[in-house]
């Protein structure tokens, strides 16, 4: 039946084809000539702007220390989360709804709860004066504290992001077959081998899809960092959202949109050569 | 019963995408946005004036709108009521309506001619109609007066007084009690350009990299050490006032009103401090125009109007602490926050050496980058503590630049200048 109306496929899936193209490619396209061009001519200009702008090295680091510090945290606690979990018989739904909570919960949200913790009136400094160990309140967010700041961010990042990397990787471990572990057993290969050798290669698929995932929305983190940081820590897609709004110069801000794509791509791509998946073990 | 919810959810969908058919003048406003303001202008300052819709916008959504409106073609919009800052990029692209008739018929009804002249943003007619003002001043927690230094008036203080009474307050009580809105959405920019640089060089763009203002980017640096380092964090003053969290603050009399209309009788309201040229004070305006090929002119006109007239210019200041355009005298039975900022107000026009500065005029659509420079040099000056020399000469490049792209010309407290406003 299909053969015989080759068509149907394409006009099936041309509704979504054409809304992506709408809402994506053309104001993709827009941006990158608004980066590109001064006053309607191709121009080099705007990166210059950004480029020399005093926040932009302390963003770039900013963001990429971000990354560095939350990504292999994240990895690592989903990991050990989703290897937990699978010994769990009963009440494994429920601690995986527990611990996907933070899933449902809106950046700013999640950037506004972790403020009313870290702030000066917070619930920390309540507690630890509670406890004596301050006399007065004490700063963790300010631009004298950075270290404070930094971590209360990555803090605040790692609650807020792990379960998404999380529930890829209990996917991916459902997928590994029982008889592999048992034949290992067998052979005498304790838990650490058996993670190693068998657990580890067999979810690359789902470790390299979190990995790209995780990575792309860390060079993207915005909201949380806004709330705690706001200007004490310049993140990029922060300072393209302050020459759009604030600056109203929509062309320095499309040059670090461009910038925030561009720095994205090349993770997912040495992302996708580093992990190598077989494509015969694609699920 | 399935079948009568579906159908009353069919019935009130149909109703909610017919009601907005009637005829309404829609008045987009960027000022009164909270909600307890918003329906104090829909449901008492406009209520005898027909069927307006008051919608409120953030300010760069509101310039986006405005934008893409002239882009279609086609214009929703009656009727805006903006900042003066933010009405200016619309003036320049040309396209508001001139109001010179009505600007006429106001300044016959005692609207100030100097008020008027700010409503033309540089052109030679009316742009906008001055709707509302304010300004910015000082609060202080009634607690903090026991460290005044000796023989300070704090309705007439100084930036060395300021300093010292900082310091007497951060000793006595282990921290340091002032605080600014430097945050993300905080006003701090305007305390450079109205504040900061009026009082301590007399002027705004001209002097920006002078010998006094690298005198008074020390002073400042100085009286840092006794400001809470979560001021870069602050977006509206009356929050950590009201929390405890400083004592003395400067802020616009809107960002300070909460915390002071809640608890009156906990502070003092007071003029900014004064520096070597004087006390630097930098009125706010915001005013109502009507864009080009508005739906509905003749009841944005109407809406104007009565904005303006005495009563609900008495009735606005009572119930949001905007102050009249018009010169008319507050009631007495004020609002007791309100009251108290209205004699802060009053106190620094009326200082012997105040320096008005005025909003900045021509600068189109990049007010947010003029703003910048002001904020790039407090942060590398003060919070990186680089050189003040290189940081004013490099900022004051960008000044320069930003000045002839926009051929802004001079204003007050600055000397008039013939072309762009040279940075000297």
């Amino acid at each position: 039946m299909t053969n015989s109306r080759p068509w149907i496929p394409y006009l099936l899936i041309l509704p979504s084809v054409a809304f992506l193209a709408l809402l994506f490619v053309v104001p993709l396209v827009q941006t990158i000539w608004l980066a590109v061009s001064d006053n309607g001519a191709p121009s080099l200009a705007n990166a210059e702007r950004m480029v020399t702008d005093i926040n932009f090295t302390r963003s770039v680091k900013n963001t990429f220390l971000l990354t560095i510090a939350v990504v292999p945290v994240q990895i690592a606690i989903a990991l050990a989360m989703g290897t937990m979990v699978a010994k769990v018989g009963r009440g494994r739904e429920t601690i995986l709804w527990i611990w996907t909570i933070p899933l449902g919960i809106s950046d700013l949200a999640a950037g506004l709860v972790w403020l009313s913790i870290l702030q000066n009136t917070g619930y920390l400094n309540s507690l630890l004066f509670g406890l004596g160990i301050i006399g007065r309140q004490a700063s963790w967010l300010s631009y004298q504290t950075p270290v404070a700041l930094f971590i209360a961010i990555a803090v605040a990042e790692i609650w807020r992001g792990t379960a998404i990397v999380m529930v890829i990787i209990v996917a991916g471990l459902n997928q590994v077959p029982k008889e592999f572990k048992e034949a290992a057993e067998i052979f005498g290969a304790g838990p650490w081998t058996r993670f190693w050798r068998i657990t580890l290669p067999l979810i690359r698929p789902a470790l390299q899809s979190a990995l790209i995932l995780r990575t792309v929305l860390a060079f993207e983190v915005f909201a949380v960092v806004y709330a705690l940081g706001g200007r004490n820590f310049p993140v990029l897609v922060g300072e393209a959202y302050n020459w759009q709004n604030q600056n109203q110069n929509y062309s320095v801000a499309a040059a670090y949109a461009v910038l925030i794509m561009i720095i994205s791509l090349a993770a997912t791509l040495i992302y996708l050569k580093a992990l190598k998946v077989d494509p015969e073990r694609l699920p | 019963m399935k079948h009568i919810m579906s159908f009353g959810i069919l019935a009130s969908t149909v109703l909610a995408f017919a009601s907005p058919v009637l005829a309404q003048t829609v008045f987009v406003s960027t000022q009164l946005r909270p909600i307890e303001e918003a329906t104090v202008v829909r449901e008492e300052l406009l209520k005898d004036v027909g069927a307006v819709d008051y919608v409120v916008e953030e300010p760069p959504q509101f310039a986006v709108r405005m934008e893409a409106e002239r882009q279609a073609g086609k214009r929703t919009v009656s009727l805006v009521g903006a900042l003066h800052g933010e009405l200016s990029p619309l003036a320049d692209k040309d396209t508001l309506e001139p109001l010179d008739d009505l600007a006429k018929k106001l300044a016959a009804s005692g609207m100030p001619q100097s008020l008027l002249d700010l409503g033309k943003l540089g052109k030679s007619t009316q742009q906008y109609i001055p709707w509302m003002q304010a300004t910015y001043v000082m609060a202080a927690k009634k607690e903090a007066l026991q460290y005044l230094p000796d023989g300070a008036d704090v309705n007439a203080l100084n930036y060395d007084q300021l300093i010292a009474w900082g310091k007497n307050m951060q000793e006595a009580t282990g921290q340091p009690q002032i605080g600014f809105p430097a945050g993300p959405k905080g006003l701090m920019a305007r305390y450079f350009q109205g504040y900061f640089y009026p009082s301590f060089t007399g002027g705004v763009v001209r002097t920006f990299q002078s010998a006094d203002a690298a005198a008074g980017w020390e002073k400042l640096k100085a009286l840092w050490t006794y400001v809470t380092p979560n001021s870069t964090s602050y977006d509206f003053m009356q929050e950590p006032l009201a929390a405890g969290e400083v004592m003395v603050a400067w802020d616009h009399i809107a960002r300070l009103k909460n915390a002071i209309s809640a608890a009156p009788d906990d502070y003092v309201v007071f003029p900014a401090p004064a520096g070597p040229k004087g006390r630097g004070y930098m009125p706010v305006v915001a005013g109502l125009a009507i864009p080009k090929g508005a739906p509905d002119k003749a009841g944005a006109e109407k809406i104007i109007e009565h904005l303006s007239m005495p009563e609900t210019q008495l009735l606005t200041a009572s119930k949001v602490g905007f102050f009249p355009t018009l010169s008319v005298k507050l009631p007495p039975d004020l609002d007791a926050g309100v009251a108290l900022l209205a004699g802060a107000v009053t106190a620094t026009q009326a200082s012997k050496d105040a320096v008005i500065s005025l909003l900045p005029v021509g600068l189109g659509d990049k007010g947010g980058e003029f703003n910048k420079v002001y904020m790039d040099s407090f942060q590398r000056i003060v919070l990186q503590n680089e050189p003040v020399a290189d940081v004013l000469k490099a900022q004051g490049a960008t000044m320069a630049k930003l000045m002839t792209d926009t051929k802004a010309a001079c204003w007050a407290p600055d000397a008039k200048s013939d072309g762009p406003c040279p940075v000297e």
